[in-house]
């Protein structure tokens, strides 16, 4: 009996110890989503093997993008430099609000002869309804959803479960990776650090 | 008996544990209430700190800001809806600036949950905000103030004695600027 009993403890401590360890992460959300956000939880920082470096050459991919048209990474080849912004996925907390904030410093990615593109591997409908909630976005947003999360995968940012990192990467004008950060999916990169990172292309 | 009793222990352990003692918070200030326990930094720019009436460097309260009421915006450089509504919050602070009863008893901040520094200037410079704005990058005062989503208002009443009472607390875009700076003069009892 006695055992009985401390086994229930320890498994309702255990259960305790585990909700609090769960706690959800920090995000701020906008009103703007009201209550149409999906909260995953804690995920695993990473949970991705990556298949490309800095220095190396960045796999060309052709997407199409929420407005229609497709976009390739090399369409801005000796053009541009290039920012991809991998999220995870649509209506959820992080991501949601990653792209509204780069909506406002359109001036300093044209500072850095930087354009920037994102992707989910969410399908057209979806990014369309989403990115609608975030006003008019100056970049063009991808859909990677067939195959699905194709391009993530030549990047190694597909997760085992479908979504992406939060991920970024920095392609200068030749087409050569000059950054990445596969950033704790939990977390929103700082814009400090991107941006310190397109500067440095300049040189 | 002693399986109950160990039960309602546990219970009482599991309440402890999930309260706000665990860090997470207990909701948004309510009017009537108070401000959480916090601070601030002292900005460093001349003019700001002579706005709010504060002096040398370090941290300050937010009652300690030299005004009857003081309206805090809890934003994001990253929220659509806080983007959108910048310029009207600009034009709550022109109004004020602009009516001699008001200028000086009524001022304005803005916390920028999740933001750093760097994210924080990012806004004031694209909406250019006139009043000062504090940045909160590692999500605590967020928590503190009950995780609020974004934009949301809340005003303080500061009493000449140094205490304060929470006199707005409430979600979202204003219906109209007039609307908001009328109801944050009226409960602060300045007209």
């Amino acid at each position: 009996m006695k055992t009985r009993i401390n086994s229930i403890f320890l498994g309702f401590l255990g259960a305790v110890l585990l909700s609090l360890a769960a706690s959800p992460a920090a995000f701020a959300l906008s009103d703007a989503y009201k209550d149409n956000i999906y909260n995953p939880g804690v995920l695993k920082a990473t949970n991705s093997v990556l298949q490309v470096k800095v220095g190396g050459k960045a796999p060309d991919f052709a997407l199409k993008s929420v407005t229609g048209e497709k976009v390739s990474l090399s369409q801005f080849r000796g053009k541009k430099n290039v920012a991809i912004s991998f999220v995870p996925a649509a209506w959820t907390p992080v991501c949601s609000d990653q792209w509204p904030g780069y909506n406002i410093v359109k001036e300093m990615f044209d500072a850095n002869d930087a354009i920037l593109l994102g992707i989910t591997v969410d399908n057209i409908p979806t990014l369309f309804s989403w990115t609608n909630q975030m006003g008019k976005l100056w970049f063009p947003v991808l859909s990677d959803f067939w195959p699905h999360g194709a391009v993530a995968k030549k990047y190694g940012v597909l997760r085992s479960d479908g979504v992406t990192e939060r991920a970024l990467f920095v392609i200068d004008k030749k087409g050569i990776i000059r950054y990445i950060d596969v950033h704790d999916i939990n977390q929103r990169p700082p814009l400090e650090v991107l941006m310190g990172e397109l500067e440095k292309l300049k040189d | 008996m002693m399986r109950r009793m160990l039960w309602l222990a546990m219970l009482a352990g599991v309440m402890i544990l999930c309260g706000p003692a665990d860090g997470r918070s207990a909701g948004p200030p309510p009017v009537g209430g108070k401000l959480p326990d916090f601070t601030l930094g002292v900005p460093k720019d001349a003019a700001q700190k002579t706005y709010l009436g504060l002096s040398g460097s370090g941290a300050f309260k937010i009652p300690q800001i030299r005004a009857k009421t003081v309206v805090v915006e809890i934003f994001s450089m990253y929220c659509p809806y806080c983007q959108k509504e910048a310029p009207n919050v600009n034009r709550v602070f022109e109004k004020i600036e602009a009516d001699p009863v008001l200028r000086g008893k009524i001022k304005l901040i803005g916390i920028g949950v999740g933001n750093s520094a760097f994210e924080v200037r990012v806004f004031k410079k694209k909406y250019n905000v006139p009043f000062p704005l504090f940045p909160d990058g590692d999500f605590v005062l967020h928590k503190l103030l009950g995780e609020v989503r974004t934009p949301y208002f809340i005003g303080v009443k500061i009493h000449p004695d140094g205490s304060h009472q929470v006199i707005h607390s409430r979600l979202g875009a204003f219906e109209s600027v007039e609307k908001f700076l009328d109801e944050i003069v009226k409960t602060s009892d300045l007209k």
